[in-house]
């Protein structure tokens, strides 16, 4: 059976070339970096030219590049990190459509008495910057918006965001987990402060992740016991998946173009070959600033999980944003933030897209999916009748 | 993925009795596109008062379709007082067990069928039987069908009724009329048990600190918070109490004058009516 993989924002295929530079640190470069002997200075090396790697994707300098264990870690050090060093002087102000990795930090800032705020997204997942503007005016604040959403694709505005943030006096984060090796980013163009980022986003293993922290940014460190990371963060550096994740950034700086075009163009033939072919769809999401690879659609009167289950009989992976699938029973807290009507949010789904991704497979899908959705619309007690 | 059994799976690849009957005897609505399922079920009786022919269309995940599916199966060729019989259990063990947050599945199949008989005796449409007061406003769950969930199944935690029934599935409000409505259930059921007396004794300095930390909780934090402050509880050394005040509340006068008389209180309350209270001194 043929097999379709469009949930590269869930997790994305390890590159062959990321295998092939990792493997000798399990095999031969098991040392440790920071011993005095040849077996682990060799490594030492390594280790510094994927910090390199990483930040010439960013356009970075590798001193401000501290390699963490996966988004999440990046994403809670800079916000409770930075909370921390500033010692009770800065508010917190996020969007209603973070990540976990942003909410949940949020919510126990919250629950220990500062001032949170959650600024709301209009129907197409965007911001309003004048009420990110009067948030600010509370006072100085850590500003921890995302680069591009996870589940609609859809991109905020950091460069402007960053500038009011830093015009106010705040500290700005971005988690741009979705971002990274799908758009350019330059860090000596814009004045984002800290910035996440995942491996595993960009065909490097999980379990490798990396915070960027502008020089002169005060962060205080979540795992102590260790001089590792310039102090930032204990524990001895995970050298094979920090080899992996350089190369990973290496190859995405390369293939940026093509996430930008080619892939684009699929996701785009995606699109329309689903609006032809099935009635009663609509795309969830600001249509003009959206991720190259990712497309949200809703199929009315039928429910997410069994889309997914359907296709996963026909070898096609996707994902959903209905409540079935999160195992709680409210759909999506992104889609619900949109103000997405009930009818439209428990069909929501997912494609997202990479560059191992062919034209074959968008044919496969556009076929194999109309009859899916026929079929469970023919089952659903709602709809035309 | 969720741990369907091959039978759930079986029945959402290929659900028997799909569809709406013509001039059903019967039929029954519940669930609603809000609560991310639905069920429509209608059936024809025979001479003999049996059911005939049944059919269904389901809003839902695979699971939902598979319970509707294995529902019209269990409930063809029976009269409708044996049909009253089934429970969402039967329906679960027909299909081999469902994941436990699935189990709200079974509890829709049963209520459709519960709807259509009623619809088939007295004519009622209405999509829904609400009796008793509404507890869950979210879903739409009437303290009547908590207690029959609760009852059929044993439960014994509010997160295991949201999983059969989805009430306290979404903002959480009713959770403790959830498990108030357990608590009444249970000890519907424990009535004939012998109830334990339990002495009363001294607490121990763990026991004492939990308690002050819940009364905090409860009863000081709630009004500090709505002004954006917060309590921390900094140490306990025999009946003295040590308190800080934080966020807002910790550069607030009026909040520093208030701190002995309230907190003390409400401690010497809950916790000890030797308790005092101090604020820590930095």
């Amino acid at each position: 059976m043929k097999k379709v993989y469009l949930d590269n924002n869930a997790t994305t295929a390890i590159a062959p070339e990321v295998i092939d530079a990792m493997t000798p640190f399990f095999r031969e470069l098991w040392g440790n970096p920071s011993s005095m002997h040849a077996f682990g200075g060799q490594v030492r090396r390594h280790v510094e030219n994927a910090r390199r790697q990483v930040a010439d994707l960013l356009g970075a300098d590798q001193s401000e590049i501290i390699f963490t264990s996966c988004g999440t870690e990046s994403d809670n050090m800079a916000i409770r990190g930075t909370m921390e060093a500033a010692a009770g002087r800065l508010n917190f102000i996020t969007t209603r459509v973070e990540h976990p990795a942003v909410l949940e930090p949020a919510r126990m800032l919250k629950d220990r008495g500062y001032n949170v705020i959650e600024l709301d997204v209009d129907s197409s997942g965007q911001i309003d910057l004048g009420q990110l503007e009067r948030a600010l005016g509370y006072g100085p604040a850590l500003v921890s918006v995302m680069w591009a959403n996870n589940e609609t694709g859809v991109m905020f505005p950091i460069g402007k965001i960053a500038e009011m943030v830093k015009a106010a006096g705040g500290i700005m984060h971005t988690d741009a987990v979705q971002a990274v090796g799908k758009l350019p980013i330059d860090l000596r163009a814009n004045k984002v402060d800290l910035l996440s980022l995942s491996g595993h986003k960009l065909h490097a293993p999980k379990g490798i992740g990396a915070l960027y922290v502008r020089k002169g940014t005060r962060v205080a460190p979540l795992l102590l016991g260790g001089h590792q990371e310039g102090g930032k963060r204990g524990g001895t550096e995970n050298v094979p998946y920090i080899v992996g994740l350089g190369k990973a950034c290496e190859l995405a700086g390369k293939n940026i173009s093509e996430e930008m075009t080619r892939v684009a163009a699929m996701r785009d033939r995606l699109q329309k070959g689903i609006l032809k072919k099935c009635p009663d769809v609509r795309v969830n999401g600001d249509q003009a600033h959206r991720l190259p690879n990712t497309l949200n659609i809703s199929f009315l009167y039928i429910e997410g999980e069994s889309i997914l289950y359907h296709l996963s009989d026909l070898g096609i992976a996707a994902s959903s944003g209905s409540a079935c699938t999160s195992g709680s029973l409210e759909p999506s807290h992104v889609i619900r933030a949109m103000g997405v009507p009930f009818i439209a949010a428990h069909g929501s789904t997912r494609f997202s897209l990479s560059r191992y991704n062919t034209d074959a497979d968008i044919d496969y899908v556009l076929k194999s999916l109309p009859p899916v959705i026929e079929k469970l619309r023919s089952i659903s007690p709602f709809g035309r009748t | 993925m969720w741990e369907y059994t091959d039978k759930v799976l079986d029945h959402f690849r290929n659900p028997r009795n799909v569809g709406v009957i013509d001039k059903p005897d019967g039929i029954g609505e519940v669930g609603s596109m809000a609560c991310g399922d639905a069920l429509k079920l209608t059936f024809k009786l025979d001479a003999r008062k049996r059911i005939s022919d049944v059919k269904f269309q389901t809003f839902g995940c695979a699971s939902a379709i598979a319970s509707s599916s294995a529902l019209t199966e269990i409930i063809k060729g029976k009269t409708l007082e044996e049909a009253e019989q089934v429970t969402n259990q039967d329906i679960a063990d027909y299909l081999g067990g469902l994941p436990e947050q699935k189990m709200h599945c079974s509890v829709m199949g049963r209520e459709a069928l519960e709807v259509a008989i009623h619809n088939y005796r007295t004519g009622d449409t209405s999509k829904k039987i609400l009796e008793g007061k509404v507890v869950c406003h979210c879903f739409g769950v009437t303290e009547e069908e908590i207690t029959r969930v609760v009852r059929d199944n044993r439960l014994t935690t509010v997160e295991q009724v949201t999983n059969f029934c989805k009430a306290g599935g979404a903002c959480g409000k009713c959770h403790k009329d959830i498990a108030d409505i357990i608590a009444k259930v249970r000890g519907e059921i424990r009535e004939s048990a012998p109830v334990e007396v339990q002495p009363p004794h001294k607490l121990t300095t763990l026991q004492k600190i939990k308690l002050i930390e819940e009364t905090l909780d409860k009863e000081v934090r709630p009004a500090l918070r709505k002004d954006g402050g917060d309590i921390e509880l900094i140490d306990v050394s025999g009946n003295q109490v040590i308190v800080a005040l934080r966020g807002m509340c910790a550069n607030c006068q009026v909040a520093r004058f208030t701190l002995k008389d309230v907190v003390e209180a409400k401690l010497r309350e809950f916790v000890s009516p030797d308790i005092m209270v101090e604020e820590d001194k930095p």
